[in-house]
């Protein structure tokens, strides 16, 4: 059995969605084989937990697959592709997936499951088949599940966050990486995450606009 | 505060909400010719926000109407962000359902300046003075970084501007710029100016005992980037033509 989280996202009390977070995971070449062989059994977003920088980070990106899936114009395959892709900066869905969901390579995994009106499925039933399929250690979904493991440099390479100003006129003597996301955000003295945080929402609500 | 009832279309029909929301999960706050902004929350429990709704217009053909109402949310968005990377203090955008005409804003704590002043103004007294004056100070400088990175707010009143202090009892917060709705990358000293001006006319109008006050945010704006020292002395043009304009009726 895994550990599960059950999240409710505000305004869609009809549509849980099932977390699961994983360490030391070591199968992962055979879970991104189901994924590639489209297994029926293995409908999840299986992300690579380095690239998912808070828990607010996630339920963005699943709140704008879910909205997207529930005003039906989604632009990939189904709401767990979805997912993936709306953690992705542009709209290359290859990219998306390169970027953001699992590689053989991985070892921190979150796995996601949205059942939609799907009612079979239950925080048990995910518990019971993740607990079968993926080799790791399970761990209660998180913050401090996710301290030690974002890797916060490959993130600000993914969303740009150290490009500099681009800006209009009067940027003078404020160039190159630390003026970007710099400490000085709404709550100033928030630590670099929340800073982090803040742009990488905008970015992914605004994409394929 | 005190509970708001829906917005009503009709005499007795609720405004209806873009699917998911609803009523009952909403604070009205309050209610623009082009907008209305609740209170809610967003992604989890504990991410409160502003939703800023707008509405579509009745007059107006429906697909012109979506694709007006999209692309204002659209440019909203992109300004807020944009000055979001470059430090420049604006509520994050949270969520964004363009199609539907809604905007998820994070929810910025404090007050207004307007309602600020309001207040100090009730109480008339020279004591905090000095604390009015470092808001200004703080108000002046706000607007120089905003306007450094090339946008124009389009709409600078004090109810744009919110005071979000640490200790919710003191007035040294930092001021977060808020309402793009009428916002536009530019760096033309003109849009500069009319910024000013725009902000100055609101002083007048709201605060007049503050009025003195002002100075304090021309001159703090003065010293906040390199260019300002010329949109202050196009401002002076500006206010000429703002005062011919009255004379003229
Ligand atoms: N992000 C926010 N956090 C807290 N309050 C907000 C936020 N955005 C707006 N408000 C409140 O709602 C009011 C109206 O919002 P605003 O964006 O200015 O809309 P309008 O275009 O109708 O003026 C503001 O004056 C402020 O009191
Ligand atoms: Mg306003």
């Amino acid at each position: 059995m895994a550990t599960v989280e059950t999240l409710y996202l505000p305004h869609y009390p009809d549509y849980p969605i099932y977390i699961s977070f994983f360490k030391n995971v070591s199968n992962a070449p055979f879970l991104r084989q189901q994924l590639l062989e489209a297994n029926t059994a293995f409908e999840y977003a299986f992300l690579d937990a380095t690239m998912i920088l808070s828990p607010r980070h996630l339920y963005a990106a699943t709140f704008r697959a879910l909205n997207d899936a529930v005003h039906t114009r989604l632009k990939s395959r189904n709401i767990h592709s979805e997912l993936v892709f709306s953690l992705s900066p542009n709209n290359n869905i290859a990219d998306a997936y390169r970027r953001f969901g699992i590689q053989d390579s991985t070892t921190s995994l979150l796995a996601v499951k949205i059942p939609l009106s799907n009612h079979d499925i239950t925080a048990e039933s995910v518990s019971k088949h993740l607990g079968g399929a993926v080799e790791g250690e399970s761990v209660a979904f998180g913050e401090e599940a996710l301290a030690g493991v974002t890797d916060l440099k490959a993130l600000r390479k993914v969303y740009k966050l150290d490009s500099g100003n681009k800006g209009g006129g009067g940027k003078k003597g404020k160039k190159g990486a630390e003026v970007v996301v710099n400490g000085n955000g709404v709550g100033s003295g928030k630590d670099e995450r929340a800073e982090m945080e803040g742009v990488i929402l905008g970015i992914m609500a605004l994409k394929g606009t | 505060m005190s509970p708001t009832k829906p917005p009503l279309v009709g005499a007795s029909t609720p405004l209806p909400l873009p699917p998911p929301f609803s009523h009952s999960a909403l604070r009205l706050l309050t209610q623009g010719a082009e907008a209305l902004v609740f209170h809610t929350t967003l992604l989890d429990s504990r991410t409160p926000v502003a939703l800023k709704y707008r509405p579509p217009k009745p007059y107006r053909h429906p697909l012109l109407d979506r694709r007006l109402t999209r692309q204002r949310l659209l440019a909203e968005a992109r300004v807020l962000v944009k000055c979001r990377k470059e430090g420049v203090l604006v509520p994050d955008v949270v969520a964004l359902g363009a199609d539907e005409g809604w905007l998820g804003l994070g929810w910025v704590e404090g007050a207004t300046v307007r309602r600020v002043l309001d207040k100090w103004v009730g109480k008339r007294g020279e004591e905090g003075e000095g604390e009015l004056m470092g808001l200004m100070g703080r108000v002046g400088r706000a607007v120089g970084r905003m306007h450094e990175i090339g946008v124009c707010h389009g709409d600078l009143t004090t109810s744009n501007l919110m005071d979000s202090p640490a200790d919710l009892r003191s007035l040294a917060g930092d001021i977060v710029l808020i309402d793009f709705g009428l916002a536009t990358q530019s760096i033309q000293d003109e849009d500069r100016a009319v910024d000013l001006y725009v902000l100055e006319r609101a002083f007048a109008a709201t605060h007049p005992v503050a009025e003195p006050l002002f100075q304090e945010v021309l001159r703090t704006y003065g010293e906040s980037y390199k260019g300002a020292k010329v949109v202050l002395r196009r401002l002076e043009d500006v206010r000429m033509r703002g005062r011919k304009r009255s004379m003229l009726g």
